[in-house]
């Protein structure tokens, strides 16, 4: 295992943030009363697990089901492995793309090796975006499918043990 | 929704504010008051429309974690689903239209636990678990344009 990339207290913080921020006039003076520390100290340490890219982002985490986006296609994709870092960059270039990833086969079931998250108000739009990255792919994928998530059966934040 | 409330979840999906007075910068910018800013997100929260507002970890970056999958016979889904869900470690489970149908997200401190939550899964279900760690990211989820209708 490398480095840990969080010390005790960095640990505490996400620990203490992982249901979200109160909504308070001081959100992180409540954060700090709850790991110990002062409040100048707790944005500090949030910008620097954010430049270290442990924390992707901090804002409001919409819940695209409740705001109408009903298709989620997770879009597969099997393409030639000297070539899954440009096309990985070209698909997750894409706006309607909220996660793109490289992950192994699993031959002979699985041959796909890159991943990109397509969210969309109903299906006909999500294919239509598979369509525009299947132009994208210049002839060089092997094959792709479109798996649509037909019903949600866990869904909590990241959990860290207290 | 209001236009108003529409431009809170567009432009607050990033970049939140690591100042003091968080609500009272993002007031600012919108021309409302801070007690509307938390009022809203309180509102917008409590009807589900937003999960939270925070942050959003990588998960990979504070343990170990990967995407795992099964094909799990449609007679025996509750079962399996009622298994998987119950480890800490899982917070993520998707069923998906295909004959691999069950796909979820195990985090866990490193990666020894990871494997033996597999196992134990694959064990327990006499199912194989596909496991699926991410090789490169390409895209940081930095949240996405909202379109309205």
């Amino acid at each position: 295992m490398s480095t840990p990339v969080l010390d005790d207290i960095d640990r505490r913080i996400v620990v203490a943030t992982q249901d979200g921020l109160e909504l308070v006039r001081e959100p992180y003076r409540a954060v700090a009363r709850r790991v110990g520390i002062d409040e100048a100290e707790v944005r500090r340490r949030l910008a620097a697990m954010q430049a270290r890219g442990v924390i992707r982002r901090i804002g409001a985490v919409p819940n695209h089901y409740a705001l109408g986006y009903l298709a989620n296609g997770m879009t597969v994709w099997d393409v030639p492995d000297d070539r899954v870092r440009e096309l990985g960059r070209r698909l997750g270039g894409l706006g309607f793309v909220s996660h793109c990833y490289h992950r192994p086969r699993h031959l002979p079931d699985w041959p796909f090796n890159l991943f990109a998250m397509v969210h969309g108000r109903d299906r006909a739009t999500v294919q239509g975006h598979v369509a525009g990255m299947a132009a994208l792919m210049e002839d060089v994928e092997r094959g792709h499918r479109v798996l649509y998530s037909t019903r949600i059966l866990k869904k909590t934040g990241l959990r860290l043990a207290a | 929704m209001t236009t108003f409330e529409k431009r809170l979840l567009d432009e607050f999906q990033r970049g939140f504010p690591l100042v003091e007075r968080p609500f009272a910068a993002i007031a600012d910018d919108l021309g409302v008051t801070e007690a509307e800013i938390i009022e809203t997100l309180g509102r917008l929260r409590d009807e589900g429309m937003v999960s939270r507002v925070g942050a959003v970890f990588d998960p990979g970056a504070i343990g170990a974690s990967t995407l795992a999958a099964m094909a799990v016979p449609p007679g025996r889904l509750d079962e399996v689903t009622a298994l998987v869900n119950g480890f800490d470690e899982v917070n993520h489970n998707y069923e998906r239209e295909h004959r691999i149908n069950v796909w979820f997200v195990v985090t866990a401190p490193h990666r020894a636990r990871l494997d033996a939550v597999i196992a134990e899964i694959g064990e327990r279900t006499g199912l194989e678990v596909l496991d699926l760690p991410m090789q490169e990211a390409y895209h940081l989820d930095l949240g996405f344009p909202l379109q309205w209708n």
